[in-house]
Parts: structure tokens; C-alpha cells; sequence
């Protein structure tokens, strides 16, 4: 039987949002490339939540964008409703969060992968991946189908999601079925393993979608989106995104949806002990939130729209896996679902994905040339989490072909250095989720200023176009030279002034003073301040907000970036990654053992493995320092 | 690497002789100035040449707190290759101690365990042949390091900073999960309610200072345990000791179920001797732990001193306490030498052959000679102080003044009306300082802490 053969430069395994990025990211520097789904219906599809954003996943969409991805401005084009979350408590953790329309998201995205030049779509099931042996480390060769085609590639990129060895659960039901009943790909976790890629077996789990015409909404409280849309992208022109929004609904659970989850618990497969995957921590179900948080007399529930052209509403917080029969009897107890009708049953879903130790920072296997991956399948969860590492992998990919320097983003420049350490390093027991407690270096880190800290290495690798990087070029130079004037511009004690002043219920002065002593009180912003500041030249509103968050929180930033200096000195004490850490006198076994699993590329991940201490650190340096001086020698 | 500047204690500390603090980092002469009047008019360090020596006082403001002999020693002719001063003061461990802590409040940092030896190897000062003495140092101050965090570390002040961090990690959890679920947890007025909480945080970091300053967080000296089967007359020996010295530092009682803890110096060297229950096999639960207890303090103590009651015959109890200490400095004492001795020396030789004593307690007879023993052992080094106690209490209470400082800028933000974002930053380094005390580092806590006490998530 003779079978397909093609060659591509990388094959992407998968087109969730990680796969997304990851081709198109490829496709546009210029790379032939493939992309496989297991259902060409299923490109960029989002089986769980209606959202994008949301605290510290808006910070990813944002730098996202900043690099030249595309998920911001592809769900610009498809929100029903958005929201700032956070503003009154500092401009760091502002975050943007927005509903969409799931279907319109899918199918925006599917039009911008078929209109992208040198980028193949095919549906198949990749079954295995080839690599051939060289000195003891493999060098990938390209993937076979099931069906037994052969695609040669120079890179690869698995972003398989939640489909290896998927298992659907509600219940005792059991189906071997990816999410949404999509089929799940079976041989692919084998084909790993055979080259000694260590699984993790994780699950997560979703709400039921219910009826919207079975929905009392005078029940529940209205939530609206906000009044001026902000948009994701930060090339999206705000004028575009002012629509109008669909509304969410809040309602609560009670004591007798508690009573009837308690009373099923030994029906629910988590609790009979039927799932063996690992969930995570931040998105329990709602038997866990029941059992772990007994105190609680209620939990909340949001009632989301799925889309514009579907009747289905998502019931956020209610995740479960418990059958279809309690599903009913529990979702029924909550004010405003007495008459629900469930259009898709809860589930919850387990599925194999790696150890993400086994990778560089650049996301690329250490001991499989030119493998790369994103996506749950690193182990993390989440639409952005997924993007974002989609977009590094293929970045890096198409790097590793045409041997240029990869982009590794430190955690002091992005969140996604952070998520992306994060997995590389530390052990990770859980599906991982973004967290904004999770960036040490945040005041720095905000989702308002991604443009500035990232479109120099977006630019750099050849995803941004020139025009952007030229425009955040100026930017910048409009934000130093305004800030530089605010604090020359002398303000003195006048009579305007005192009265302008005591009209803000801010204190008059005693003496002249700076504008940007002005900005710096807690009541007045660089906006307010406009009437006493004649010569202010006119400037785009994201230079002003620039110049009144760096000049009003200028002494924690300023302090932050003192911080970041500290880290930034170990991170530049490269480490190879031939280092073999058992050769090094005074190395504690315990941590021998850790460095020599995680290879870590520098003194600062080498700080950052648990079981690895400073006196571990001050041995290496010797080392080091040892070694420097051997080679000198010679 | 590291250009800021440290310093610590370079010389054995005891009652009498020289003690030399160390200083070495780029602005070691600076902070050297600040606390140095030299005795040569209107002449300062900063005038000073390399490698010359000075006549002068050690002095905090107006107050003269020793008179002194520096060196100083320019980049990179010094040990460290940095710029280096080393204060010879006349010693004597409170003065000392003094000049140090004055030396930090006026810029310098408290030398991490082995780091002026690091980095004499960093900037090239040791040859290769030394690094691996270089790491050994390193491990074993260190170490030290470590095993005070745990075991000299008064009980009650580890538990309270434990109580401190944990109370600061919740409200920083608190925080933290507002900001990541604001749809679950608000932070309307929540300033208010911190800045109560704050208060009452920073009350107990002050009286901990204050007990910092005036005596240590540490108990310092060498640990000194007596052992000895119930009735050997261990506590007349500890209330003998204790009585004739009168020089008792503090006393910790009941800090274990029935060990008892003084402090005592002989003839300048600082023991902290702890009396234990009599050790003997038992059924009786609560002796058990007494035993236990006595046994966990054999194992972390750095002299033994046995006691044996001569006038009845060894048991299988003695045997076993021989057993366990036959490898450790020990000092056997055969008690009760005014009654009929049954044991004699010689007979106790043959199961274990240390330096033997006989003393009466009672009559306080033979004491003399106990001291001169402990004398000898530590000037011939077989005993040794943990001078690494001193900067780790320097190291403690830097901890504990960044602490407060950090706090008090949580306090400071929440006046002006910062938003909350700004409250984590500044906690957040509070909690880390209070673990350096306890030997904690951050690592996951905080994850953990806002999953296990916050529900959150869709």
C-alpha cells in the first residue's frame, strides 16, 4: 500500500490556540508549514469558559499581541461584552476580561489561518513522531498520521490539548472521547514514550450549558459590561470595539444544592476515586468547593452567554462530574434554574500531557532536536496560557531552522517569562493556571505597557511589522520627554491654582512645587491636573496614562526595577548545558540530582529549583570560577 | 558579583583579648569613617593610605564606645581584593558586639555564612588548590547557620516569628485573591482592617528587637549538658555552678517539659548549660519524654558533662548513657565524694575513658577542678564556641529591622491611599526577612496558602 509522503519545514500537532499561534507564527516568518486537527470544525475551539482575559490572562493576551500573535485581535472581532477587572486597585493589576462569541471566535480564526500564506490545514490524527538518534539525543524528522501518511519537517510542535488518551467523565459514565465528544487521539502518548518523554496524567473539568429560555433571569443580578470598551490589541482602533454588549447574570447556590451534592458525593468519580488525574487547584468543582469549603452557606454563579447564534448558556462556578441525574436535581436548586433544561452535561476530563521539566525555556524537548510544544500539553490550562506558549514554540521553531538566537523572555520582562519558568522549573503538580501573585516583578509587568516591553523582541524576530515598532518607538520618546517636562513644570501657590486645588479635596500649596509632586497625591492624576498645566502639549491617551501611572508610582517602581537589577545579575551567569552537577565537589546529592534533570540555563533558574539552596549556589559559582580559571590556564 | 558591603566578627570571642570586626566591600571605608573618630586631629579614614595603621574611637554620635586600632586595606591588596578595614577593639564580647551592630546600622551588611572567604575566591585571591577548603567553609558556617536557625533559636521567639509570618502571609493571600477572583473577594475598606492588623504585627517585631538588643536572640556560648541517672545530683551541680559565678545571663525554665537552661561563664568562657531529667528506662509517660528530651539534647550539645552518683554501683541505665556519649567530649564527674565511694576511678576507666572528677556538689568540692577541665578543653580547641552566633544574631536582627521597615511601608502606603496592589509588594518582603530568621524561604507558600484558604476560580 503506498501512502502519502510531504515535506513541510514544521508540522503543528493540534489547532487549539496554542496550535493557532504556533502556525501562524511559523507561517509568517516565513516557514512552510502544516497544521493537523482532529476536526477541522474544531480550530480554536473553547470547550470550557466564554472568556479571554481575566486577571493576569489579559496580561498574556496583551504581551500576546505585543509579539505579533494574533488571539487579541481575533477576539476583539468576535466579544459579546468587556471588562476592566480591578481598576481601583492599581494599575498593575488591571486586567482585561472579555466574553465572546464562541462560535464567531472559531470561525475568525479558521478564516485568518486559510487566508495565511504558506500554511497547510489538514485533518488528521498524528500517531507518532519520527526522529532519528544522533550521539544519544534524538533530532526530530516529522510525524505519520493514522491513516499512515508521512510528513517530514525539520521542527515540530505538539499542542495536542486535552486529546491524548482523553476520558470523559460524568458520573459512572465513562467515554473515551476528547472534549465536546471530538475524538481523542490514542496513539500519540506511545509514540512519546517510546522516546523517554515522561507523561503526567491531569483532568479538568467544565459546567453543563443550559437552555437560555429555561433561564429565569429576574432571579439573578444583571452584569454588564463596561461603558467604554477597552480593546485587547493594541492596534485594534478603540472606535471599533464600542458595541453593543451582551449581558452575564449572577445568581448563588444554597444549602440545598450543598445538601444534594453532599448526599451524591460517592456518585461523583472524583470522589469514588475513579479519576486518577490531577486536577486543578483553582478551578474546583463544585463538589470540591462543597467538601474543601464547608463553611460556606453559598457559592457564586455566573450565567454566560456562549455565543449570539446558540440558545446555550455557560454556568460558571458549577463545574462537576457528578451524572446527569444529579446534575439536574443540583443545577435546579439555584434561584433562576428551577426549569433548566441541560443542553450539554457537565464533565470532567482526564488527559495525558508532559512533565515540563523536560524542557528548555525555549520550549523545545532537551533531549529531542527540533521538538517543540505548547498548551495543556505542557501541563498548564488556559485559553492565553495555551496561546502564549503556542506563539513562543513556533517563534522558537522557526528560529532552531533558520539558526537564529531563540526568544526566552526572562520574569522580570513578561508574564509569559514567568508562566514559561515557571513550568520549566518548578515542580508542577496541577493544570497549570497565570496568576498575578505568581510575577514577583508585576509593578513593572502591566498589561498597559506590554507594547513598550515587548515590541522591540516581537519586531526582532521578524513577527511585528515595522510600522508598529516604529510607532512604540515614538511612543516611548513622547512618554520620556512629557515626563521630563512634568517634573520641570513649576506650579506656584496662586490663587487658581489653591482654588483648582481645594476644589479636588486636595490640600493647597505652601509653596510652589512640580507638577509631578502634584500627580504623585493620591487624589489628583496627570488628567485632573490639565486646567493648571497651560503649556501641556496634546498627546494620545495611552502616552498619558504612561505618564501618570510611571510618574505616580514612580517609588515602588522604582524600587521594583532595584529588585529586578538583583535578579537580572544571577539570570546573565550562564550555565551550560553539558554541566554535569554529580563532578562538582560539594554539591549536595539532593540537588546534584535536581540540577542535573532540570539543566538549567542559568545561575537564576539554578536559584529558583526547590531542593537546590544558596549554599548549593555558592558552590556552583566556585566551581565555575574553578573552571574559568583551568581554562585560563591553558 | 556582589559589590555591596558586609562584615562580621573575624576573631574567637572571649572575655578577654583583642576582637576584630571586618569590614570589606566598596563602601567599607565609607562606613568605617562614619563610625571611626581617629585620634590625630581632623584626620579621617577616608585620608588614611593603604595598608597603614590608626589610633583611634569607635563612637555612635557623641558616645565613645571603645578605644580602637584600624587597618585599613585598599582594592585590591586585601584578603577580599575589596576594600577592607578591620577594627582591633579590646575586645570583650558586649563591646564587641557593640561595634558590630554599629557598623551595620551605619551601612554594612552581616557576611553571609563563609563570605568573606567567598569571596576572597571569587575575586581571585585563593588559588585553585583552596577551593575545595573554599566549599568546605562554606558548608560547614553554613550549616551552622542552618542548625541555629533550629536549634539555638529560643523556642518561644521561632514560635513567634512563625505566628508573625503566617498572619502576614494570609492578608497577603487575602490580597492576592481579590485581585485574582475580584468577582469572589472584595477589598472595600480593607486598608482600615491592615492597618489594624499591622499595628499589632509591629508591636511584637519591636519587643522582639528589643529583646534582640538586650540579650540575644541566640543563646550563645557552648552547650553544655549534664547528664546522669535520676538522684546522681546533676541539679546541685547546675545550682553550684550557677551559684558561684552569680553571672547568670538569662534563664529559660520550662521551655522543654523538664530540662532546665543557664547561662554561666567561667573565667570568660560563655556556657549555657542545660540540666536534664535523669535518664533511665521508664514506663511513666510523662519521664519518657523528659528522657527523650534529654536525649535529643546529648545529640546537638557541644560538651557533656556525666554525672555519676559514687556511692551506689553502675546499672544498666549507666551503661546505656555511656553507650550513647563514648564518642563526645565528656567530662565525667563522680558526685557525692563525701560519702563511701563504691565506684573508683579507675573501675569507671575501663567503660569509658574520659577526664574523671571527683566532686561533692553538695560541699563544693572538686568544682575547681571541673572549671579548669572546661578551660583546658576549650583553649586546646577541643571545644569550641559557635562564634558564627554573633553575626547570625546580627544577621537576625537586620532581618528583623528590615521587616519592620517593610511593614511600615505597607502602613505608609495605606495612609496615602495607595491601592492594594501596593500593600503585597511590601508584605510580601516582610515575610521573606522573618523567614530568613527561621531558615524559610518563600518558594510556593503563597500559592498554597490562597488555594487552601480561598475558594476560588470559575
Amino acid at each position: 500500500m503506498s501512502c502519502i509522503v510531504e515535506h513541510y519545514d514544521i508540522c503543528v500537532v493540534g489547532a487549539g490556540h496554542a496550535g493557532c499561534e504556533a502556525a501562524l507564527a511559523a507561517s509568517r516568518l516565513g516557514l512552510n508549514t502544516m497544521l493537523f486537527t482532529i476536526s477541522i470544525d474544531s480550530i480554536a475551539l473553547m470547550p470550557c469558559n466564554p472568556n479571554i482575559g481575566g486577571t493576569s490572562k489579559g496580561h498574556l493576551v496583551r504581551e500576546i499581541d505585543a509579539l505579533g500573535g494574533e488571539m487579541a485581535k481575533n477576539i476583539d472581532k468576535t466579544f459579546l461584552q468587556s471588562k476592566m477587572l480591578n481598576r481601583s486597585k492599581g494599575p498593575a493589576v488591571h486586567s482585561l476580561r472579555a466574553q465572546a462569541d464562541k462560535a464567531a471566535y472559531s470561525t475568525e480564526m479558521r478564516k485568518t489561518l486559510q487566508s495565511q500564506e504558506r500554511l497547510t490545514i489538514k485533518q488528521a490524527e498524528v500517531a507518532e513522531i519520527m526522529a532519528d538518534e544522533k550521539n544519544g539525543t534524538y533530532v526530530i524528522t516529522g510525524v505519520k498520521t493514522v491513516s499512515g501518511g508521512t510528513y517530514h519537517a525539520k521542527a515540530v510542535i505538539l499542542c495536542t490539548g486535552t486529546y491524548l488518551k482523553a476520558r470523559c467523565l460524568t458520573g459512572e459514565m465513562v467515554s473515551h472521547t476528547g472534549p465536546n465528544g471530538l475524538l481523542a487521539a490514542n496513539y500519540l502518548s506511545d509514540s512519546l514514550k517510546s522516546y523517554g518523554v515522561e507523561i503526567f496524567r491531569f483532568k479538568t473539568g467544565t459546567p453543563a450549558r443550559i437552555d437560555k429560555n429555561s433561564i429565569d433571569f429576574s432571579k439573578m443580578k444583571e452584569q454588564f459590561g463596561d461603558e467604554k470598551v477597552v480593546p485587547f490589541s493594541f492596534t485594534t482602533n478603540p472606535d471599533d470595539v464600542q458595541i453593543d454588549q451582551v449581558s452575564c447574570w449572577l445568581t448563588y447556590t444554597n444549602e440545598k444544592t450543598h445538601e444534594i451534592i453532599k448526599r451524591n458525593l460517592d456518585r461523583s468519580p472524583l470522589f469514588a476515586g475513579i479519576i486518577e488525574g490531577t486536577g486543578p487547584r483553582y478551578c474546583p468543582s463544585i463538589e470540591d468547593k462543597v467538601v474543601k469549603f464547608a463553611d460556606k452557606d453559598r457559592h457564586q454563579v455566573f450565567i454566560e452567554p456562549e455565543g449570539l447564534l446558540t440558545n446555550e448558556m455557560y454556568v460558571g462556578g458549577m463545574s462537576s462530574s457528578l451524572p446527569e441525574d444529579v446534575q439536574y436535581q443540583m443545577y435546579r436548586t439555584v434561584p433562576g434554574l428551577e426549569h433548566a433544561k441541560i443542553v450539554r452535561n457537565a464533565y470532567a476530563i482526564e488527559y495525558d500531557c508532559i512533565n515540563p521539566n523536560q524542557l528548555d525555556p525555549t520550549l523545545e524537548f532537551k533531549n529531542i532536536k527540533g521538538l517543540f510544544c505548547g498548551g495543556q500539553f505542557n501541563g498548564s490550562s488556559g485559553y492565553e496560557e495555551a496561546a502564549c506558549q503556542g506563539l513562543i514554540a513556533g517563534i522558537n521553531a522557526s528560529m532552531y531552522i533558520k539558526g537564529k538566537e531563540p526568544l526566552v523572555l526572562d520574569r522580570s520582562e513578561a508574564y509569559i517569562g514567568v508562566l514559561i519558568d515557571d513550568l520549566v522549573t518548578k515542580e508542577n503538580n496541577e493544570p497549570y493556571r497565570m496568576m498575578t501573585s505568581r510575577a514577583e516583578y508585576r509593578l513593572i509587568l502591566r498589561q498597559d505597557n506590554a507594547d513598550l516591553r515587548l515590541s522591540e523582541k516581537g519586531y526582532e524576530v521578524g513577527l511585528l511589522p515595522k510600522e508598529r515598532y516604529d510607532w512604540v518607538l515614538e511612543k516611548k520618546k513622547m512618554i520620556a520627554v512629557e515626563m521630563e517636562r512634568v517634573s520641570k513644570v513649576m506650579i506656584g501657590a496662586n490663587k487658581k491654582v489653591q482654588d483648582f486645588l481645594l476644589s479636588c479635596g486636595s490640600i493647597p500649596l505652601n509653596t510652589g512645587t512640580s507638577l509631578a509632586e502634584l500627580i504623585r497625591r493620591p487624589e489628583l492624576t496627570y488628567e485632573a491636573l490639565l486646567p493648571i498645566d497651560e503649556n501641556r502639549p496634546d498627546l494620545p491617551e495611552e502616552v498619558r496614562e504612561q505618564v501618570n501611572i510611571n510618574i505616580k508610582y514612580d517609588g515602588y517602581i522604582t524600587r521594583q526595577m532595584k529588585q529586578v537589577e538583583q535578579f537580572k545579575k544571577l539570570e546573565k551567569k550562564k550555565l551550560s548545558k553539558d554541566m554535569d552537577y554529580d563532578d562538582i565537589y560539594g554539591l549536595r546529592i539532593e540537588a546534584a540530582q535536581k540540577l542535573n534533570k532540570i539543566k538549567p540555563v542559568s545561575i537564576g533558574q539554578a536559584s529558583r529549583i526547590s531542593g537546590v539552596s544558596p549554599a548549593d549556589i555558592s558552590v556552583i559559582l566556585i566551581y565555575l570560577e574553578q573552571r574559568k580559571y583551568r581554562k585560563e590556564g591553558k | 558579583m556582589r559589590t555591596d558591603t558586609i562584615t562580621a566578627i573575624a576573631t574567637a570571642l572571649s572575655d578577654s583579648g583583642i576582637g576584630i570586626i571586618r569590614i570589606s566591600g566598596a563602601r567599607a571605608i565609607e562606613v568605617a569613617d562614619k563610625v571611626i573618630k581617629l585620634k590625630e586631629k581632623k584626620k579621617r579614614i577616608y585620608d588614611c593610605p593603604t595598608h597603614t595603621v590608626h589610633y583611634g574611637f569607635v563612637v555612635d554620635g557623641a558616645e565613645i564606645i571603645d578605644e580602637v586600632i584600624v587597618i585599613v586595606m585598599k582594592a585590591p591588596r586585601s584578603y577580599t581584593r575589596e576594600d577592607t578595614i578591620e577594627i582591633n577593639c579590646h575586645g570583650g564580647i558586649l563591646v564587641t558586639n557593640k561595634i558590630l551592630d554599629l557598623v551595620i546600622k551605619n551601612g554594612a551588611r552581616p557576611a553571609d555564612p563563609g563570605e568573606f572567604t567567598k569571596r576572597a575566591f571569587l575575586n581571585g585571591r585563593i588559588d585553585l588548590a583552596q577551593a575545595e577548603s573554599v566549599i568546605d567553609i562554606i558548608h560547614a558556617k553554613n550549616d551552622f547557620a542552618l542548625k541555629s536557625s533550629v536549634s539555638q533559636l529560643n523556642g518561644a521567639v521561632s514560635d513567634a516569628i512563625s505566628d508573625l509570618r503566617g498572619k502576614i502571609l494570609h492578608e497577603i493571600a487575602y490580597i492576592e485573591s481579590a485581585i485574582d477572583d475580584p468577582e469572589h473577594y472584595q477589598l472595600e475598606d480593607y486598608g482600615i482592617v491592615l492597618s489594624g492588623k499591622l499595628d499589632l504585627i509591629l508591636d511584637r517585631v519591636n519587643e522582639l528587637l528589643k529583646n534582640a538588643e538586650n540579650s540575644s536572640i541566640l543563646k550563645e556560648g557552648i552547650n553544655t549538658v549534664i547528664v546522669g541517672k535520676p538522684n546522681s545530683g546533676k541539679s546541685s551541680l547546675l545550682n553550684t555552678l550557677v551559684g558561684k559565678e552569680r553571672a547568670i545571663v538569662t534563664e529559660i525554665a520550662g521551655t522543654t517539659r523538664d530540662a532546665i537552661e543557664e547561662q554561666i561563664r567561667l573565667n570568660g568562657i560563655s556556657l549555657n548549660v542545660i540540666d536534664t531529667a535523669g535518664i533511665r528506662a521508664t514506663e511513666d509517660k510523662v519521664e519518657k519524654i523528659g528522657v527523650n528530651k534529654a536525649k535529643e539534647y546529648l545529640e546537638k550539645s557541644d560538651l557533656i558533662i556525666y554525672v555519676i552518683d559514687a556511692s551506689v554501683s553502675l546499672t544498666s541505665d549507666d551503661k546505656e548513657i555511656i553507650k550513647m556519649i563514648k564518642d563526645r567530649n565528656v567530662i565525667v564527674l563522680l558526685n557525692k565524694s563525701d560519702l563511701t565511694a563504691i565506684i573508683q576511678e579507675e573501675d569507671l576507666k575501663k567503660y569509658l575513658d574520659k577526664k574523671i572528677i571527683s566532686v561533692s556538689a553538695k560541699y563544693r568540692t572538686g568544682i575547681e577542678d571541673l572549671e579548669h577541665a572546661i578551660e583546658e578543653m576549650f583553649f586546646h580547641g577541643k571545644i569550641k564556641m559557635n562564634d558564627e552566633v554573633y553575626i547570625t544574631n546580627a544577621r537576625h536582627k537586620s532581618s528583623l529591622l528590615c521587616a519592620r521597615n517593610s511593614l511600615g511601608l505597607v502602613k505608609q502606603s495605606i495612609e496615602e491611599g495607595m491601592p492594594e496592589d501596593f500593600y503585597s509588594f511590601d508584605l510580601m518582603n516582610a515575610y521573606e526577612e522573618l523567614g530568613k530568621i527561621i531558615g524559610e524561604s518563600v518558594e510556593d507558600d503563597l500559592v498554597n496558602e490562597i488555594f487552601s484558604k480561598f475558594c476560588m476560580g470559575k
